[in-house]
């Protein structure tokens, strides 16, 4: 062939053409900030200036507060809640899509869930805002009924509520692929033997649609753990997230390194979190698929 | 059994419900009279739209966003296509890392990434300047292209390329004449999608923009004051460029064999 004609250690110019931007772009643009983030936790601040040092200051002014860990507490539980919220809202979705909807019902359930990953978030979050106020679409019906009015704003509720506007699409459409590719013929079989269509969900295509329906929980976890929109505006801030943390420190408190401590911990905290979940799915010796 | 269908159908109703009110409602209330968006009904009434479309701040924060979207949608695009084509074509010592550096982007939370480009901007300078708003979405889409023209590509048997070679073809004119018009529509697809995440991202922006505000960070801005039916407007208009973005997009993703 042409192309590996050429003698092998040469620079190749056409290769190098594809392969060097997402290398360049993604060192540069990428690779570089996070990697700052890291190093400045170990910056300090002088006179206004942020000024490169090696010291812990940071860490330890944020890892002995307890307003640091009721924020992390808080942040970890209420991501937990989604992601488990998330994964049970979804399943029956999921499993109707996958099992009983036709081919046109599932495409175009596929179109819907993919069309909110691409618009506006931020907007949807306004949206919600007013239909949960007091004066909001929901306490008016329910005041016209004698109830009410509940706080629904400026609580957990309110936020759970964004982080779901969040999680939902991705975790129905994670849940929907790993469903669809469920062996049929395991299921038929169950069923030919007696099984109950309940049993038969939860001893067989649950079990086998494990890795899916994992990762589906996990992404809810993610996507949770680092928003700042749904606790700052449904949620009230308070109790704030780690994610407020951030943004408090780094646009009121112009404390950068502080930030990053906050940045820093929630990495960590999300990377164990992933190697969990990708060994609970994949991991476990022994078990068959 | 039927039953199990019924209450399944139902619950998917609802779920489905739950994801689409907060944008039905939005684009409803954008159009009523009364200055609360809620019910009841005040009226019809376009005083809203007028509203923004006078606003200056609103209307440089557009024109803004524009301008972002379609260079990061470009530049994206061809970042994705290089990878995606690197990934398919060659098979080299850390691979493995390169791709993990170009997929990894959108798993890191996008404050995270905001906190690390305004730090990074600030040392070189470009704080407070749309290059750095455009250059940060460029991280964040980049690999949403390489995964959609990667899919494409995937169909493309691995030896129509050496066929063309063979022939006599250079592997530039290959590429030219082969294998980027069999990945057509995928790169359309992907300078849509590509687009409408650059048009709606407010975290990276709102970070590093300065007083460059795109749209989305004016958004931003005005939920932290009153509720006013002209977020309603904004958010409305913001909705429907977006969905048309992520709906030409998917038609082109979801399109086979058609260039063949």
């Amino acid at each position: 062939m042409t192309a590996n004609s050429k003698p092998k250690l040469q620079f190749d110019r056409f290769a190098w053409f594809w392969r060097a931007p997402a290398l360049i772009w993604q060192s540069a643009f990428f690779l570089a900030p996070l990697a700052l983030v890291f190093a400045m936790s170990f910056w300090v601040v002088k006179s206004y200036r942020l000024t490169p040092d090696f010291v812990l200051k940071n860490w330890d002014r944020m890892l002995t507060r307890d307003y640091f860990w009721t924020a992390y507490l808080y942040t970890f539980e209420v991501s937990l809640l989604v992601a488990v919220l998330a994964s049970v809202i979804a399943f029956p979705a999921a499993h109707y899509l996958a099992f009983k909807a036709s081919p046109t019902v599932r495409r175009w359930g596929i179109f819907f869930l993919v069309t909110p990953f691409f618009t506006s978030y931020l907007v949807r979050i306004y949206s919600w805002k007013i239909i949960l106020s007091n004066e909001g679409v929901i306490n008016v019906m329910l005041g016209r009924l004698g109830l009410g009015p509940f706080e629904l704003l400026n609580n957990m509720t309110g936020a759970v509520i964004g982080y779901l506007t969040l999680c939902l699409p991705l975790t129905i459409i994670i849940q929907t692929f790993a469903l669809s590719n469920v062996d049929r013929s395991l299921i038929g079989a169950a069923q030919n033997l007696g099984c109950s269509a309940l049993r038969t969900t939860f001893k067989v295509t649950i079990p086998a649609a494990r890795i899916g329906l994992i990762l589906a929980a996990t992404f809810a976890f993610i996507l949770t753990f680092g928003d700042y929109v749904s606790p700052s505006y449904l949620g009230g801030g308070s109790p704030p997230t780690m994610s407020i943390l951030i943004v408090d420190q780094t646009k009121s408190g112009n404390n950068w390194p502080r930030a990053s401590v906050v940045a820093v911990t929630m990495v960590v905290t999300l990377i164990t979190v992933l190697f969990a979940a990708l060994f609970a799915a994949y991991g476990r010796p022994g078990k068959a698929q | 059994m039927s039953r199990g269908i019924a209450w399944q159908g139902v619950w998917t109703v609802l779920v489905f419900a739950f994801i689409l009110t907060p944008i039905a409602s939005l684009v409803f209330f954008s159009f009523n009279a009364d200055r609360f968006p809620s019910l009841p009904w005040g009226g019809f009434s376009l005083e809203w739209y007028r509203a923004i479309f006078a606003d200056d701040t609103v209307r440089a924060g557009f024109w803004r966003s524009i301008q972002v979207s379609a260079f990061v949608a470009v530049v994206a695009t061809f970042i994705g296509f290089a990878t995606a084509y690197t990934d398919y074509r060659y098979n080299f010592r850390g691979k493995m890392p390169y791709l993990a550096i170009a997929a990894l982007p959108p798993t890191v939370p996008v404050l995270i990434l905001g906190l690390g480009m305004l730090s990074f901007f600030s040392m070189v300078n470009l704080v407070g300047t749309l290059r750095a708003v455009m250059f940060g979405h460029v991280v964040i889409c980049a690999p949403f292209a390489m995964a959609l023209i990667r899919m494409r590509l995937a169909d493309m048997s691995p030896d129509i390329e050496p066929a063309a070679w063979n022939l006599g073809a250079s592997r530039w004119a290959t590429m030219w004449r082969v294998t980027i018009p069999w990945c057509l529509p995928s790169i359309i697809a992907s300078l849509a999608i590509t687009a409408a995440v650059s048009f709606d991202e407010f975290m990276i922006a709102w970070f590093v923009s300065g007083l460059e505000e795109t749209l989305p960070v004016r958004i931003l801005a005005l939920l932290q004051g009153q509720v006013s039916p002209r977020i309603n407007a904004i958010g409305s208009l913001v909705f429907f460029i977006s969905i048309t973005l992520a709906a030409i997009g998917q038609l082109f993703a979801s399109r086979k064999e058609s260039t063949a």
